[in-house]
């Protein structure tokens, strides 16, 4: 492409920079502030993660703390059960809450999308759960599922379910009970996101389709998926990432439990490092979910054909 | 589809025009939106998103004890609690404090990085770039302790600085992939224009980019705002002092004290709510504006 382009034009004049006294040092300090930061805040605790997880490290248990080589490692994949059940509860937790946000996300989108009498505030209340903490989620959730005072509670009023019944504690109901707490907030993401994307769809493309006659569910399928393509592609991608690495509203809203039913491997690691203090194994843990992240990431992308095609 | 008379109609007045503008045929009756397709699943939503809304409220304004549905008679009794009590009105300061520092911050280092991105080729482009989108699955909540522990060395354990940096960290390189595909949206020649007219660079930009970024400034800004005062585990971890917390930490100790005070949680939930809700609801104009200019291009 790039080369194509030079062969056709003859070469550019040399570009006049007269207001630009120093350019060739000028892009340095502008990134500048930004590189030292994240060198500082992320690049180096990732690296200090990485050199923790070949140690044995608990403020706890000093007389212990040395190298441990691949120890940590050996224990995570041979001895410890719990490892597999939290990487098996995150699996299940993403694909869920991803899947479920797309789909309502979408929908929700192509709604707001429409004119309609009432757009304007009908979009800030379906989008207002956005601007919500996941701990705040915590909040509302708790008053709704409380056994006593909660939504049961009037929902048995009328005939609906059974007095006394709290989601939270069941381990048959906790898990749909998380999602569907989760979901009201993680909906108006992929909301805001696919909407924003729409927005940028060609109107001539729909107006030579309804020449052509064709229907609008033949114009969503040909037109309008095909351009959402990239954006949905990256915001599950994105979200994914989100869902797996935030605790806040697990953290808060079950704690986890009942009986570790909902515990993500990003929850067991705080709990393992802020907890029981083994900041070894939690870097070890750690450094595996990176892997599995970025492996898992890498395959998306590549089976999802991101960006090929039009580009 | 309301304007469907419109496109039509305009060209009208231009009588030279020999050849009708192309018209698209009308849509058979069957494949009209009904209105009850949008408000219905509108509606639908709309009841779940509210309900929740609803019942905080509902908790927070009804006296403790009362199953009423409505809450009246209403009283303010949690809120002055929560207020004074259980020290809502410091935890507010410190959220608002972290909240607008973190804003600046970010905005500001975000623009200065995009900036160089869009406009410089430069040596280490392409591998910030690669480091930018790598940080995005680095998970900040994996990364506590060393940060705990860099946070300790800079004696900034229980400090707001400490959790500002953290936030405003995780919030750089989504900000400046953002920033910097806004100002690939406006046209160098803009600047250029303006430097042969005798501007410097940095007044350029100022004079002629900057209020064409206005939109997208916004909704980085707003991002940065939004995340860091809902952030909790930050705040947890390198807070520990009362009088230094934030509004998430004060909302999860109210939910795991022993016997959980409804009404105050209920209150301490609509405290931290407002301010979201109402810069919400003034963004998102520019939210979506905003993300459509600069979101998944290049």
């Amino acid at each position: 492409m790039a080369q194509a382009a030079a062969g056709a034009k003859p070469p550019a004049p040399p570009r006049r920079r007269r207001a630009s006294a120093t350019p060739r040092r000028l892009p340095y300090l502008l990134i500048g502030p930004a590189a030292l930061l994240m060198l500082g805040f992320i690049a180096y605790p990732v690296i200090s993660v990485f050199y923790y997880s070949l140690q044995e490290y608990n403020p706890t248990k000093p007389w212990r703390n040395g190298f441990a080589g691949l120890d940590n490692f050996v224990r995570i994949f041979t001895e410890d059960p719990v490892f597999w059940d939290t990487l098996v509860f995150s699996a299940k937790w993403v694909f869920v809450e991803v899947g479920l946000q797309l789909l309502f996300g979408l929908a929700l989108a192509l709604i707001v999308n429409q004119t309609f009498v009432g757009r304007g505030i009908g979009r800030a209340m379906v989008f207002s759960p956005w601007a919500v903490s996941g701990v705040l989620t915590s909040a509302i959730w708790v008053l709704l599922y409380n056994s006593q005072t909660g939504i049961t509670r009037y929902l048995a009023d009328m005939g609906i379910g059974s007095y006394g019944t709290s989601w939270l504690s069941d381990t048959s109901t906790v898990f749909s009970a998380a999602v569907v707490a989760d979901l009201w907030r993680g909906v108006p993401f992929f909301a805001i996101l696919i909407l924003a994307d729409l927005q940028s769809v060609s109107k001539d493309l729909y107006e030579a389709a309804e020449v052509d006659g064709a229907s609008r569910v033949k114009q969503f399928w040909h037109i309008t998926l095909p351009h959402l393509k990239d954006a949905i592609i990256l915001s599950t991608l994105l979200r994914a990432v989100w869902e797996f690495n935030n605790v806040d509203l697990l953290y808060t809203l079950t704690g986890g439990g009942p009986a570790g039913e909902t515990t993500t491997l990003p929850l067991y690691i705080a709990n393992t490092s802020v907890d029981a203090h083994d900041f070894g194994y939690a870097s070890a843990l750690t450094t595996v979910a990176f892997v599995i992240l970025l492996f898992c990431s890498i395959v998306y992308l590549r089976l999802s054909k991101f960006g090929g095609e039009n580009k | 589809m309301i304007t469907k008379e419109a496109p039509a109609a305009a060209p009208a007045p231009a009588p030279a025009d020999p050849a009708p503008p192309r018209r698209p045929k009308k849509r058979p009756a069957w494949d009209e939106v009904p209105r009850w397709q949008i408000y219905l699943p509108l509606g639908v939503y709309l009841v779940f998103t509210l309900v929740p809304f609803y019942w905080i409220l509902l908790f927070a304004l009804r006296p403790a004890g009362s199953a009423s549905l409505v809450p009246w008679p209403m009283t303010f009794d949690h809120f002055e609690k929560v207020w004074n009590d259980r020290a809502f009105g410091t935890f507010f300061q410190n959220s608002v404090l972290v909240g607008v520092a973190t804003l600046l911050m970010t905005t500001l280092v975000a623009l200065a990085g995009g900036y160089a991105l869009a406009r410089f080729d430069f040596k280490v482009k392409r591998v910030f770039m690669l480091a930018l989108l790598c940080s995005q699955f680095v998970p900040g909540a994996l990364l506590l302790v060393p940060l705990f522990e860099i946070f300790a060395e800079l004696q900034m354990i229980n400090s707001l600085g400490s959790v500002i940096i953290a936030e405003t960290v995780f919030q750089l390189p989504l900000s400046i992939i953002l920033i910097s595909n806004f100002i690939k949206n406006v046209p160098y020649s803009l600047e250029e224009a303006a430097w042969v007219d005798g501007c410097g660079r940095f007044r350029a930009f100022r004079v002629v980019v900057l209020p064409l970024l206005r939109p997208g400034l916004i909704a980085v800004g707003s991002f940065a705002f939004v995340h860091s005062w809902n952030h909790f585990l930050f705040a947890l971890m390198f807070l520990n002092n009362q009088s230094k917390q934030t509004i998430p930490v004060g909302l999860n100790s109210l939910m795991s004290a022993d016997s959980v005070d409804l009404g105050a949680l209920a209150a301490g939930g609509i405290v931290a709510a407002v301010p979201v809700v109402i810069v919400f609801a003034f963004i998102q104009k520019w939210l979506i504006t905003g993300f459509s200019a600069g979101a998944v291009k290049g």
